[in-house]
């Protein structure tokens, strides 16, 4: 029982969960002080993170399908889960990669509370979206799609504020590093990719050669 | 294993058929005929363009060869019509147009004309590509390689001939080669010609050149204009050029619009002209009408389907006949795949090189030129219940549409358009929970999106008392328990 956490970490574990609705309106002084004067918490940071996994798993499964069509048989649910933390990784490392030569003032785990936080918003959205999906028509899809662009917008604004505050860059820079991390992230993806066949390519080399001696010398 | 040989024995697998299928025709509906050769592959298209098998919709019900008709085989046909119950063939490699009657359920030689007589001049047929007949009993005939149309009376004597018209749009050094053409109800004629790109040629109903139909859109996109832009003279001559693509194939529905399809791959496969030559073909299937949605490259075959020729049936469904893989694709009205079957090959129902089809009622003929061979396909129980909730649908009438789906349901529970139809019945008889259940199971989002609107508006109407008592109690509730605690320390207290 002494590994549990005591009391007062689930007060602040509770009091830096809430602290991401306050960031989500009030992104300015929100995420300044989420690093500066430590309102929040990694540990709040991860569930929202596993959370924002989670609506979007039950955005492909719950929503009416007259929205979200996704054809069952080939579903894939770590596909959908990668989709959302994978670029969450990316962008903290290729971030962190890029602004710690250009003055950033962020470690890595601030940028990664950072950009956990900034999701909140979409959490609460998406959770509204399927409720509400299965609540209307195709005819009044509008207000569905406009919430959705919606959600989009609003994480995009706050993740670039985000940027601003964790690293103390004014706007400009704020929005150069995030299209330059958008690079830094292509390339990675493009190194893992090119790494990848490369391995395999030299791992069926092998076992090929494995086979070919198998056949003839033995 | 004596025991299983003798169970095995032919003779008993024979006599068990033999059984069945008495059985069977004793307690089956009126249309005993459900399949009786097989067809090669019937198939549709579900939601997600994946490849749906399904019963055969027709069958092969006769195969005529011209030495079958005790006149040679056909050399190289190249056009059909047929009007009733006649069946010309044109017979384009013999020089020579066939006329069939079909009667009882064989195919009877009528005639056989390779010429006309032109002011007592005997003057053969060269290379007739198409011929049409028209309501009233005129023929016109595409006398290719002679450059001329002729306009004949029902007993093949000579009336009157349209050669190549004397216009500005027309180069003077060009051939006129009439390939396909028809006549609608006001007798005039439209003409495809090689070469002519401007559309379908119009001669009014004395002959007259009265110009172009319809001619095909040019799309050119931004890479084409400027790839275009950057090459040099010699590369730009050896480019496609940007011009509007022939029709290779043209057809007259019941309601005077002309058919036409396009095999190359720069405008839509098949197209439904109006008067203006403007297309009011309607799209409302999974995928506009192009024959094969998913294809492979097998048997060097490769690349998406290639309509060479169009019939349009009485409930204004229609039949494109695909040259690239042979096999016909029918499609309703709304432009949803009803089937698709056919192949190449040599078996019965399949085709070597298609070039024609055209339908008698409901049965269709496809010609093949390089079997030289005119097949009959009849559609099967299958295939009639289909068609008669097609037209019941067509007609207004969807409770009655509905009840033909359901049998179409039995025998192939695949079928997409049969829940969309019952689901389209169910919502205009109020019963919007089946309907909305019928379009969830297709995905046919607009249609749910009704039934579940009204569904809905229903479910407030008859609920609403309780919502707003639920609502009311989540309300006052509170108040009440506020003023009795209220009441109950004034009371103490005082």
């Amino acid at each position: 029982m002494k590994y549990l956490p005591d009391k007062a970490w689930w007060q602040r574990f509770g009091a830096t969960l809430r602290y991401s609705l306050y960031t989500a309106v009030h992104p300015l002084d929100g995420f300044w002080d989420l690093t500066h004067e430590k309102r929040g918490s990694l540990a709040a940071a991860n569930l929202i993170l596993i959370l924002a996994v989670l609506i979007d798993v039950l955005r492909m499964t719950l929503t009416s399908f007259q929205f979200v069509l996704v054809n069952m048989e080939y579903f894939n649910a770590v596909i959908v889960i990668m989709r959302t933390i994978l670029p969450v990784f990316l962008w903290v490392v290729a971030n962190w990669s890029l602004t710690t030569l250009m003055d950033g003032k962020g470690r890595m785990p601030e940028i990664y509370m950072a950009v956990c936080y900034a999701l909140a918003p979409s959490v609460i959205i998406n959770a509204v979206m399927i409720v509400l999906s299965r609540l209307i028509t195709f005819d009044e899809g509008a207000i569905y799609w406009v919430l959705a662009g919606f959600s989009v917008f609003w994480t995009a604004i706050l993740i670039l504020t985000a940027m601003m505050m964790v690293h103390d860059y004014s706007l400009t820079k704020a929005v150069l590093s995030s299209l330059l991390t958008i690079v830094g992230m292509g390339i990675m993806v493009f190194i893992f990719v090119v790494f990848f066949s490369l391995i395999s390519d030299a791992v069926s080399y092998f076992v090929s050669l494995y086979k070919e001696i198998l056949f003839r010398v033995l | 294993v004596r025991s299983e040989k003798i169970n095995n024995s032919p003779l008993n697998n024979l006599l068990v058929r033999f059984f069945s299928v008495l059985l069977f025709s004793l307690f089956s509906f009126p249309f005993s005929l459900l399949s009786a050769s097989p067809t090669n592959y019937t198939y549709n298209y579900d939601f997600w363009f994946e490849n749906v098998a399904s019963p055969d919709a027709y069958y092969v019900s006769g195969y005529i060869l011209g030495t079958g008709l005790g006149i040679g085989a056909f050399r190289d046909p190249q056009g059909l019509f047929v009007r009733d119950n006649r069946v010309y063939v044109c017979d384009s490699g013999n020089n020579r147009i066939i006329l069939l009657a079909y009667e009882n359920g064989e195919h009877r030689l009528v005639s056989v004309a390779d010429s006309v007589t032109i002011n007592g001049e005997r003057s053969p047929f060269n290379y007739p590509m198409d011929i049409f007949e028209t309501r009233d009993g005129f023929l016109y005939i595409a006398d290719t390689n002679n450059q001329r149309i002729l306009k004949l009376d029902r007993n093949w004597n000579y009336i009157s001939s349209i050669i190549k018209p004397d216009d500005e749009s027309i180069d003077e050094s060009a051939e006129f080669l009439p390939l396909k053409l028809v006549v609608d109800y006001a007798s005039r004629l439209f003409v495809q010609a090689r070469n002519i790109n401007k559309g379908l040629m119009e001669f009014d109903s004395r002959g007259n050149f009265a110009g172009y139909m319809g001619a095909n859109k040019v799309d050119v996109s931004i890479i084409d204009y400027v790839w275009k832009l950057l090459s040099t003279q010699a590369q730009k001559e050896r480019m496609e050029l940007f011009i509007p693509t022939e029709y290779n194939n043209l057809c007259l529905d019941n309601d005077g619009f002309i058919y036409v399809t396009n095999s190359n791959m720069q405008a839509d496969p098949v197209r439904r002209l109006n008067a203006m030559g403007q297309d009011i073909l309607i799209r409302n299937g999974y995928e506009e009408p192009v024959g094969d949605l998913v294809f492979g490259n097998a048997g060097g075959i490769s690349g998406p389907s290639r309509f060479i020729d169009v019939t349009a049936l009485d409930n204004d469904s229609y039949a494109c006949f695909d040259r690239m893989r042979g096999r016909i694709f029918v499609y309703d009205f709304q432009g949803n795949l009803l089937y698709a079957f056919g192949g190449l090959g040599n078996r019965e129902g399949c085709f070597l090189q298609p070039v024609a089809i055209d339908r008698m009622g409901r049965s269709l003929y496809a010609l093949d030129s390089r079997s030289a061979a005119l097949t009959r396909f009849d559609l099967t129980g299958y295939g009639e219940k289909i068609n008669s909730a097609l037209d019941e649908y067509h007609a207004g009438r969807y409770e009655a549409s509905a009840k033909e789906w359901e049998e179409v349901l039995k025998m192939n529970g695949n079928y997409d358009l049969a829940y969309i139809g019952i689901g389209r019945a169910a919502l205009r008889q109020g019963e919007y929970q089946k309907a909305m259940k019928f379009y969830k199971l297709k995905h046919y989002r607009e249609g749910y999106g009704k039934a579940f609107q009204l569904y809905r508006k229903q479910f407030m109407e008859e609920n609403l008392w309780k919502i707003l008592l639920i609502l009311a109690i989540i309300i006052i509730a509170p108040l009440l328990v506020k003023t009795a605690i209220r009441i109950v320390r004034e009371v103490r207290e005082a």
